[in-house]
């Protein structure tokens, strides 16, 4: 067993409990939410076991780095820190309807990462420019905070849904969602969560770039536009907390950071030029 | 503070610029992202035509994050926090350091959350009773009479609502930081064959030449490759000097630069020359000459009656591998001509003596030199600013109140307490207490 078959694995996994989950919302079948879990933990041990299998592939290979050096590498890291955050919202909230919102997302960046033809996914040794510390706090940091914030897109997205509940017949799909108010605090947490993490993941870039070139800010696109994801999300906390923004406007957001998000994640590496070649 | 409260400074510390400054400065450096920065004005004349490059000339658009208008738009955005933060601060400071024993009666009975307890047990064994199941659930209170009863106030983590201050701070420290960094650094680079020695660099914005106040030399470089020929370490070995005096050697590589007096070496970039190290060696008597060779030019060794020189020489494959031809004649016979690979040692055997020879191929590094007084500002910034976020994010300003009072014979107990934030958590730690008070024998609760 080597660790690309188990992150192949993985991916079919992940896809299995999307599948369970949504089909316990759609179908309100509340009995087979317990499958979704643990078929969803199995998921992330296999992964933890594929990633860790990397690692130590990457030690026999001679070239030993941790597996957060590239873009297939850190695709499958995004996945699984969803899950990890995930679970986490779940067993706090003791709601697994959040799973039909949140898993898909680490599905798709599983399926994307083995499916995609645009970059390598075989183990290759690192250039010197990747060769430091900081590199792993900075990939670390970033895509924690970038699960955090696909996690309150899912969440943003289950708000808006939870919307059109007129709330006249207690047994409709959409009554089967958390409150709005639970929702809203979930996805106000998680933003917060992510916040930090970000804030860490821009920091822990400008060390490192300080420490290979001598400058800790040059504006490139990617920086730029980790940015402007900083920016947004820091708006909205302060129209949060100073002006009452709550509801509707948190929720979409969370879906114009997220997507702010994934624009300086892949966006940038395709769409514009620069320092950050990473994917390529 | 009050007499300054015109709309100027309302302004100013309004939260509404602070979005606005959040939304322009996100637009603004969008738009940096998708216009290419710092190329030559035909490429935007090319590219945009007439209209638009003239346009963005005059605007300053090709050099956007140093333009007027960016600067001006960022130190708004400094003067918006400093301003709010003035506004603001006062209120925190007084709420981090109010009495809150003075607290009066009718605020208590509309807090969330809030119980109301009665008891026969007499007032002051119910005050005692309470105080100490307080001290043993981690609130240390403080007591006072109140309106005819007997108020305890206790508290925890008031400072966390400067929380959010250090987070505000943070921001002008790093943009302090920042603002030193480009008074007072110098940025640029420098191109150093082996062996050389310069007292000097060369400025990125103006490419002038700005003295060290030492010199530095490379002695070596070093480029070594992984198997499949992607470049594995970038490596020049550097020594300083001041008054020709050796006083620093290190060997730095990408991520490891040198610091010496304020200024930092960074391994950039390095360029192969076309010369090579040629290192010959009589194996007779030991004697051994390090010379510079260039293809194409006879080299003499007068001391050992030799003369070489390369006369060909294949190119460097992906691994950097070359082979020179070199001839070699010692004056007596035929010339030897042979292949020599980089790093191998090929001995050539002359009616004489055998001669070894070496070669290795000359490299410049490339050099990007830094002074930068204003990084540990921006990094002791970046601290405080995530101290700051966990401080504001998770933690929160919890207050409780115990009012002991008599009515109608009885004694009355009221407890209500306020959290700034975290409501839920604060409302388990609440019900804990209140359990403990119920549970405790001695008190005999009933509710009200
Ligand atoms: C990029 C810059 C900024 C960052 C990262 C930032 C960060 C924060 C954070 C983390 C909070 C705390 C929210 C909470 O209590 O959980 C906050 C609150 C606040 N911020 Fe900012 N801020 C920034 C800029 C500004 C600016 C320019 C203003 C100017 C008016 C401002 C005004 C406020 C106010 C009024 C609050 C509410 C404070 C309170 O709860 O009493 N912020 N900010």
């Amino acid at each position: 067993m080597d660790s690309s078959k188990l992150l192949g694995i993985t991916t079919f996994i992940y896809m299995f409990s999307s599948m369970i989950y949504l089909i316990m919302f759609i179908f309100r079948i509340k009995k087979i939410g317990l499958l979704a879990t643990v078929v969803t933990i199995i998921g992330v041990l296999v992964q933890t076991a594929g990633i860790g299998m990397r690692w130590l592939e990457s030690y026999q290979m001679g070239i030993g780095h941790a597996p957060l050096s590239n873009m297939y590498e850190s695709l499958v890291f995004f996945a699984w820190s969803i899950i990890i955050l995930y679970l986490v919202v779940e067993f706090i909230y003791k709601n697994k309807i959040i799973g039909a919102f949140a898993v898909p997302f680490a599905f798709a960046s599983m399926a994307y990462a083995s499916l995609s033809t645009e970059f390598g996914k075989t183990i290759t040794p690192l250039v010197p420019a990747l060769q430091s510390n900081w590199l792993i706090a900075h990939v670390f940091t970033c895509f924690i905070g970038y699960a955090a914030f696909a996690v309150a897109c899912g969440t943003g997205i289950m708000y808006l849904v939870k919307l059109l509940d007129k709330g006249d017949n207690p047994d409709s799909l959409l009554a089967t969602l958390p409150s709005l108010k639970t929702i809203d605090d979930i996805t106000h947490k998680v933003i917060l969560f992510g916040f930090i993490w970000l804030s860490g993941g821009i920091i822990s870039g400008a060390v490192w770039a300080n420490s290979a070139w001598g400058t800790y800010w040059s504006w490139d696109p990617k920086e730029t536009w980790s940015l402007i994801t900083w920016f947004i999300y820091a708006s909205a906390l302060h129209a949060r907390f100073t002006r009452g923004w709550g509801g509707k406007r948190i929720a979409w957001i969370s879906i114009i950071g997220f997507l702010a998000v994934i624009f300086t994640y892949y966006g940038v590496n395709f769409l514009l030029s620069g320092l950050h070649s990473y994917g390529g | 503070m009050k007499s300054k409260k015109n709309s100027f400074w309302e302004f100013f510390a309004s939260v509404k610029l602070a979005l606005f400054c959040f939304f322009t400065l996100a637009i603004a450096s969008i738009a940096g992202t998708i216009i290419p920065q710092n190329k030559p004005y035909e490429f935007y004349l090319g590219k945009y035509g007439d209209a638009l490059a003239e346009m963005f000339r005059l605007l300053d658009i090709p050099n956007m994050y140093n333009s007027w208008w960016f600067i001006s738009l960022l130190s708004l955005f400094s003067i918006n926090l400093i301003i709010c933060s003035i506004e603001r601060l006062p209120t925190v400071w007084k709420i981090v350091t109010m009495d809150n024993l003075a607290t009066k009666v009718n605020r208590l009975e509309k807090m969330t959350p809030r119980v109301r307890f009665g008891t026969v047990q007499p007032k002051q064994e119910v005050v005692t009773q309470v105080e100490q199941t307080m001290k043993a659930s981690g609130w240390k209170p403080t007591q006072g009479e109140r309106e005819g009863g007997t108020l305890l106030f206790a508290q925890k983590t008031p400072w966390v609502r400067f929380g959010v201050y250090i987070v505000h701070s943070s921001i002008l420290v790093i943009f302090l930081g920042a603002i030193i960094g480009i008074l007072f650094g110098a940025k640029g680079s420098i191109m150093l064959r082996e062996k050389g020695q310069v007292p000097f660099f060369y400025a990125f914005d103006t490419s002038e030449r700005i003295p060290l106040g030492f010199d530095i030399r490379c002695d070596d470089f070093t480029l070594t490759y992984y198997d499949n020929g992607a470049p594995k370490e970038y490596r020049s070995e550097l020594t300083v000097l001041e008054n020709g005096q050796e006083v620093l050697k290190k060997a730095i590589v990408v991520n490891d630069p040198l610091d010496y007096k304020g200024y930092t070496f960074y391994q950039a970039s390095y360029e192969a020359m076309n010369d090579f190290w040629i290192t010959v060696q009589n194996q007779n008597t030991g004697a051994r000459q390090l010379f510079l060779a260039q293809p194409g030019v006879e080299i003499k060794w007068r001391e050992a009656g030799i003369n070489f020189g390369i006369v060909n020489m294949l190119q460097p494959d992906r691994w950097g591998r070359y082979r020179l031809k070199i001839w070699f004649s010692d004056g007596k016979g035929e010339p030897s001509v042979f292949w020599l690979d980089g790093k191998t040692v090929v001995t050539v055997e002359r009616p004489d003596a055998p001669f070894a020879f070496k070669s290795e191929q000359v490299f410049a590094t490339g050099l990007q030199v830094a002074k930068d007084p204003g990084v540990w500002p921006v990094y002791i910034g970046c601290i405080l600013m995530l101290v700051g976020l966990v401080v504001a994010f998770f933690l929160s300003h919890k207050r409780l109140w115990v009012y002991v009072y008599e009515e109608e014979g009885k004694t009355r107990i009221l407890v209500a307490g306020s959290s700034n934030k975290n409501k839920v958590g604060f409302e388990n730690m609440f019900n804990a207490l209140v359990e403990k008070l119920e549970e405790n024998e001695s008190l005999q609760l009933s509710k009200v």
